[in-house]
């Protein structure tokens, strides 16, 4: 049969185009954007070129401002101006029980937290996402047009909950993610392709809120994470927080407004900085009430307070690196990534614990952002770096509830993703037809110690005696560390599907509302929106089809070929037209015409890595 | 959390990638316990080079997909190999032997009693904070696992190798090898 004659599509942009791709660093304290131009990684600074934006949103009487201007007045409207948003992402009220340094208007609302500010209540997911679309714009000012695709850091020790919730902040800030890396790994990246290191490294990052450790194997392009660790709320705001406890003691004051304490909370950190190049500082502030604060800080009390915080690092390194199987002196470098690493005190910790003096020839501001950057710009498609390859872990087990509220696993922690596992339940009563699946994330063996993830039912099981029923739980974790949960039924063939409600992120109802509002209201934008984000879609399909066909265009037969032709071609006249849910059902199709392809293809690319194996053994 | 979505791993209605039945040939090892380490790792990694998602993160969705499962795919056949006790159990279930069947757990009589006595050692030694006499037991736990692994290569891996007959060793080997884990903990929790 002869192949159908259709006419290409012409509406996908020039293949060789340079794509826009940007790495992100979202911190708790500052954040970046960087961008790989002329095959070198670069931070795209500001107007006034400063590299860094403090993570600080206000919402102000004429609308948002974020970074310096935001900063500025942090003191002066505590409450509307909100810093470390980090450190709320993906947490419920209880979660932050205790920790009475934030100074907001906390809504107590089921899952996340939310802020009551003048522009409504707000949850850490919309505050972060009004920095990245500042970040944004930077970008595509800087680079001159939209982003084609970006990565975002989170901590490598962020759990489900935390991940989901940077992903969502950045679908609705606009930015197309192509990846979430974890800080450490970014760093990894950024540091062993500058210096073509080779060996086990670790990479320690202290920075404003959280605390990771990864210990990586680098060899032949190869970067491997073989374990990681952390604390996800230990930074240099806790070393403020024991500056601040200091000041109030030390000045005998009573409990401080919300505006005293943020301004008490800036002169500590001040102070901590100071003290990482001199023997002491002055502490000098005037309360809302006229009351005067005249301290001095040395660097021998400030070791004191925050000893047991450095202390706090150490045993997450030591439990990665048994988790790796490696001894401390295995590592030939330590890496030193985040703001508080210039303590004197961490570093000398650090270097006590390795037997070595910590590699510091790199920014450890920039480097996050830098590696992200470089890795954006290899998932965008440009090709003008050399080749690489990073496999990362999730940090965290992940497991079932089972009798007696103990904890099956399922995925241990530090498992290379992506990862598949299943795991098969019976039922225990005659004739039950549903059961509940309770996933939970954490080490520990009981329920209630560990982090509840999600609830949900498994309904329409086929009527079967006790323990008849094959009930086949499978988690995947993708390589964004995000996991997804599926249920079935074995035996009666009934697949069930399931899905649930998040049970600390947003529901997808939400986000859609909160897109709604970010653009200015109207129906048609969304509409114009919608349209012009399954055009690029389209766009990318097409083009990705058009090249495997090129690749690998023996792989089809002519009645599948004719079908992807088909589908090639009711894109095109949809990409041309206005109505954007069409176009949505062809794209799908589209996919759905390619996918037999697309598992052929890989098919062949691995037989290719094989056979090429096999030469090379012959020529060893 | 999570978008926890009822998808099912795989559509129905085309088939995966065939991947080979088994893991040995996927990564061109013979089927064998003593193995090539490096060998598996290098071609562990030729093999992510090409299938891993951040090969195909331009892709269409449906190569996205492929990408991933494969990607799991590669990652839980290289944990199959990676490790001796693995590695062992795997190349039993090739011989529809299950090593750690759960009606069938026996162990040799002599063999608990050793290891119940190293057990109440090790608690002992731990409450009393005895680092020492803990890295004892843990290195000979160790000898014992290296001892037991190279008599599994030599019965595993001979011509007309008794699988069925190798399961007390193999289970012998997973009691040893979750006891010299316990034992690193215990030391880990003292320093
Ligand atoms: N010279 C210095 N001495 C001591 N601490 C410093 C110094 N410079 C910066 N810091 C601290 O580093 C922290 C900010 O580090 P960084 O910008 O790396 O954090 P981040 O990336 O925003 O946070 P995270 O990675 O935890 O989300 C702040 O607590 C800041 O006070
Ligand atoms: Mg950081």
């Amino acid at each position: 049969m002869a192949l159908l004659q259709i006419a290409e599509p012409d509406a996908s942009p020039a293949p060789h185009a340079r794509k826009r791709a940007i790495g992100i660093d979202l911190g708790t304290t500052n954040s970046l954007v960087a961008t790989v131009r002329h095959g070198l990684a670069v931070v795209l600074p500001d107007a006034e070129g400063r590299p860094l934006v403090p993570s600080i949103v206000r919402y102000g009487e004429n609308g948002v401002v974020t970074g310096y201007a935001a900063m500025a007045k942090q003191a002066s409207d505590p409450h509307n101006t909100i810093v470390s948003a980090k450190r709320l992402m993906g947490r419920g009220l209880a979660d932050l029980d205790g920790d009475r340094r934030f100074p907001y208007r906390f809504v107590d609302t089921p899952g996340m937290v939310r802020i009551g500010t003048r522009a409504g209540v707000k949850s850490p997911v919309e505050v972060s996402s009004d920095l990245l679309r500042a970040l944004r714009e930077r970008a595509e000012a800087s680079l001159g047009g939209a982003i084609d695709g970006a990565v975002v850091t989170v901590p490598a020790y962020f759990d489900e909950a935390q991940r989901q919730a940077t992903k969502d902040a950045a679908r609705l800030a606009g930015l197309p993610v192509l990846r979430l890396l974890n800080e450490p790994t970014a760093a990894a990246i950024a540091y062993g392709l500058d210096n073509a290191a080779e060996g086990i490294y670790a990479v320690y990052d202290l920075g404003g809120g959280t605390f990771d450790i990864s210990i990586l194997r680098l060899a032949k392009g190869v970067f491997e994470v073989l374990a990681t660790n952390g604390d996800t709320a230990l930074g240099g705001d806790d070393f403020d927080h024991r500056v601040f406890c200091w000041i109030i003691e030390a000045a005998h004051l009573p409990p401080p407004s919300a505006s005293d304490a943020r301004l008490l909370l800036v002169k500590a950190r001040t102070a901590k900085e100071q003290l990482t190049l001199h023997d002491e500082t002055a502490i000098v502030a005037s309360l809302s009430d006229g009351t005067p604060v005249d301290l001095v800080l040395t660097r021998t009390t400030l070791t004191g307070i925050t000893a047991n915080l450095v202390a706090k690092t150490l045993q997450p390194i030591k439990r990665a690196l048994r988790d790796a199987k490696l001894a401390a002196t295995d590592v030939k470098g330590v890496v030193l990534v985040g703001g508080a690493t210039r303590m004197p005190q961490v570093r000398r910790a650090v270097a006590e614990l390795f037997g070595q003096p910590p590699l510091t020839n790199l920014d450890p501001d920039e480097v996050v952002a830098l590696g992200a950057a470089i890795q954006a710009n290899k998932l965008v498609g440009n090709r003008d770096d050399e080749d690489w390859l990073l496999l990362d872990v999730t940090p965290l087990s992940l497991g079932l509830e089972t009798m007696g509220g103990l904890v099956e696993k399922v995925v241990p922690r530090n498992s290379t993703i992506p990862v598949a596992r299943a795991q098969e339940f019976t039922t225990f009563k005659d004739g039950q037809s549903a059961m509940a699946i309770h996933v939970v994330q954490g080490e520990r063996e009981k329920v209630a110690d560990c982090r509840s993830l999600a609830r949900f039912e498994l309904r329409g099981i086929p009527p079967m005696a006790a323990g008849a029923a094959r009930i086949r739980v499978t988690f995947a974790v993708d390589a964004d560390g995000l996991l997804d949960v599926s249920a079935r039924e074995e035996t009666s063939g009934v697949a069930a599907h399931v899905s649930v409600k998040p049970s600390y992120g947003l529901t997808d109802g939400e986000i859609a509302r909160m897109l709604q509002e970010s653009f200015a209201h109207a129906a048609d934008d969304m509409r114009a929106r919608a349209l012009a984000e399954e055009q690029v879609e389209a766009d990318r399909i097409v083009e990705a089809t058009r090249s495997a066909l090129a690749a690998d265009g023996d792989l089809v037969d002519a009645d599948e070929r004719a079908r992807i032709d088909a589908a090639l071609a009711e894109v095109a006249r949809l990409r041309a037209g206005d109505d954007h849910t069409a176009l949505r059902a062809a794209n799908a199709q589209l996919n759905r015409a390619t996918e037999p392809l697309a598992a052929r293809r890989m098919d062949r690319g691995v037989q290719r890595a094989l056979t090429g194996r096999r030469v090379d053994a012959l020529s060893d | 959390m999570a978008r926890v979505h009822g998808v099912a791993i795989t559509r129905s209605g085309f088939t995966m990638i065939d991947f080979t039945h088994n893991h040995f040939a996927l990564f061109g090892l013979p089927e064998r316990f003593a193995i090539d380490a490096a060998a598996l790792d290098a071609a562990y990694r030729r093999l992510q080079s090409e299938v891993h998602p951040d090969r195909h993160a331009g892709a269409s969705a449906a190569e996205q997909r492929v990408a991933s499962q494969s990607s799991a795919r590669l990652n839980e056949a290289y944990a199959a190999l990676r490790t001796p006790l693995a590695r062992a159990q795997y190349l039993l279930q090739l011989h529809a032997v299950d090593a750690i069947d759960e009606r069938d757990t026996q162990l040799d009589v002599d063999f608990l009693e050793r290891q119940l006595a190293r057990r109440e050692a090790a608690d002992v030694a731990s409450v009393a904070g005895d680092v020492a006499a803990l890295e004892a037991l843990h290195a000979a736990a160790l000898a014992e696992v290296a001892d037991l692994e190279t008599a599994l290569a030599r019965d595993l891996d001979r011509a007309g190798a008794d699988f069925s007959g190798a399961k007390p060793r193999v289970r012998e080997l997973a009691f040893l090898v979750r006891l010299a884990d316990s034992l690193d903990a215990m030391i880990a929790a003292l320093d």
